[in-house]
């Protein structure tokens, strides 16, 4: 069973997410990679404004190709989350509270997590042909100069993740396989 | 001598890395289905139908399969009977330009490792070139995206270490990767040589079809051990338990040094794309 979760994401909402669900998230997100998010951060650390609202808000690690004409993206699937993990703290403190990408995060994420409440989604690498279909809109905020990795904003409808880590530190990369593992003992 | 202009290698090449990121490889295709035929695991099987039909559309709407695609791997075996009218590495680059152009293909290179400002093109290729009989000029274009890329390793173990420190350094290397690879992964590995020579083993070993097991019956061997080895870890696809973790072990060898034994571990994500033509 699918939860249909409606953006964004407040903090208690987040502390609800259980690690394990599969999810179709509907609203907006935002997308930035390691070359935003460094930015991102030095922008808090000077106590700047940042181009957009983190109040709530779900950051999806992204680099999608090029859109073709007629398209409103290329494809869009994640990029690996750990490269984000020197930066997600400091975000997820100002009031980002979902965060959407592939494969392990640290253990200063996860206690930001816990900390703050916030959940970390896996959509599926290698997926962008089919993930972009659940892409509605697709403007650029900042960073343009970035290319690929330029802030976007997204509206999504129905975009399918899971829930890998939640707001108690639950890991379904350590659960999952241990479940499987213990299932064919 | 038979000669060519090479122009001729900028219009296949561009060719090539607009299929090669759109149209998956038949063998590869292959493995995922059957994969998914013998997979007991529930999420796993779910993960491997969206896998499935995420190529379907690729393939449909010739669109990339993977929005990272890549920087762009190209090898040219040349037959020494061939001329090339022209500049082969501007030629090569030409058609990484105009294919990831025309092909809205996401450029993925940056001009210098440290400062790191995209060159925009997704130039220069990462170029192989290999010396052949003949007076043909075989070209394999293959995307390597980094997500995989960067959880290879390689490792100049000692000769004491044998074929079971070989063994323990790639399943290290795919537990320790886990599920940053977006597993089901294809693992190239590559024995012998010197330290670079072992890395270039290991990228060539996944330009193989998966269909075609090393042609030493020994390597072969552990080729499908090692297979049989990663599919009992339970890592599976995506990392979220189930049996599977990798399509396919390919392993090239070569000879090395008395003194040593480098490995070189080479990891691909499901999306294992590469397209060959001959010229």
């Amino acid at each position: 069973m699918e939860r249909k979760i409606k953006l964004p994401i407040t903090r208690e909402m987040a502390r609800t997410i259980k690690s394990g669900e599969s999810c179709l998230l509907s609203g907006v997100i935002y997308t930035a990679r390691d070359a935003a998010h460094k930015r991102l951060v030095e922008l808090v650390e000077k106590g700047e404004k940042l181009p957009f609202d983190i109040e709530n808000a779900t950051i999806y690690y992204v680099g999608p190709t090029p859109a073709k004409p007629g398209q409103v993206i290329g494809s869009a699937g994640p990029t690996t989350s750990y490269r984000m993990d020197a930066y997600s703290p400091t975000l997820i403190k100002e009031g980002e509270t979902g965060m959407i990408g592939k494969g392990k995060r640290s253990a200063e994420v996860v206690a930001a997590m816990k900390e703050y409440g916030a959940v970390y989604f896996a959509a599926i690498g290698g997926a962008g042909a089919l993930l972009s279909s659940c892409i509605k809109s697709a403007e650029i905020v900042c960073y343009e100069d970035l290319g690929a990795e330029a802030v976007r904003r997204l509206v999504v409808e129905d975009l399918p993740v899971v829930a890998v880590i939640d707001s108690e530190g639950n890991n379904l990369y350590e659960n999952g396989r241990n479940e499987y593992l213990g299932s064919i003992e | 001598m038979r000669e060519i202009n090479a122009s001729v290698l900028t219009e296949k090449i561009a060719q090539l890395a607009i299929e090669a990121n759109c149209l998956l490889p038949h063998d590869i295709k292959d493995r995922i289905e059957s994969a998914r035929e013998t997979e007991p695991w529930g999420t796993a099987c779910g993960i491997l139908d969206k896998i499935i039909e995420n190529y379907g559309i690729a393939e449909k709407n010739m669109c990339p399969i993977c929005q990272d695609t890549g920087v762009c791997c190209v090898f040219l075996k040349i037959g020494q009977d061939v001329h090339i009218n022209g500049n082969i590495e501007e030629a090569v680059n030409e058609g990484v330009r105009r294919g990831y152009g025309e092909g809205y293909l996401r450029k993925s290179v940056v001009k210098d490792p440290l400062r790191r400002v995209n060159t925009g093109d997704n130039t220069p290729a990462m170029l192989y070139t290999e010396i052949a009989p003949g007076d043909k000029i075989e070209l394999t274009v293959a995307p390597k995206g980094f997500g995989s890329e960067n959880m290879s390793r390689l490792a100049m173990l000692k000769p004491s270490d044998g074929i079971e420190g070989v063994k323990a350094f790639i399943l290290k290397t795919v537990e320790e990767a886990g599920p940053n690879p977006c597993p089901p992964i294809v693992v190239g590995v590559g024995i012998g040589g010197t330290f670079d020579k072992a890395a270039y083993l290991a990228k060539k070993a996944l330009m193989r079809s998966t269909d075609e097991p090393n042609n030493d019956e020994f390597y072969a061997g552990l080729e499908r051990e090692m297979l049989e080895k990663i599919n009992k870890l339970g890592i599976g696809p995506q990392g979220f338990g189930g049996k599977t973790t990798a399509l396919a072990v390919n392993i090239e060898w070569m000879p090395t040094h008395i003194a040593g034994l480098p490995v070189a571990v080479n990891i691909n994500c499901h999306v294992t794309r590469h397209r060959t033509a001959v010229i």
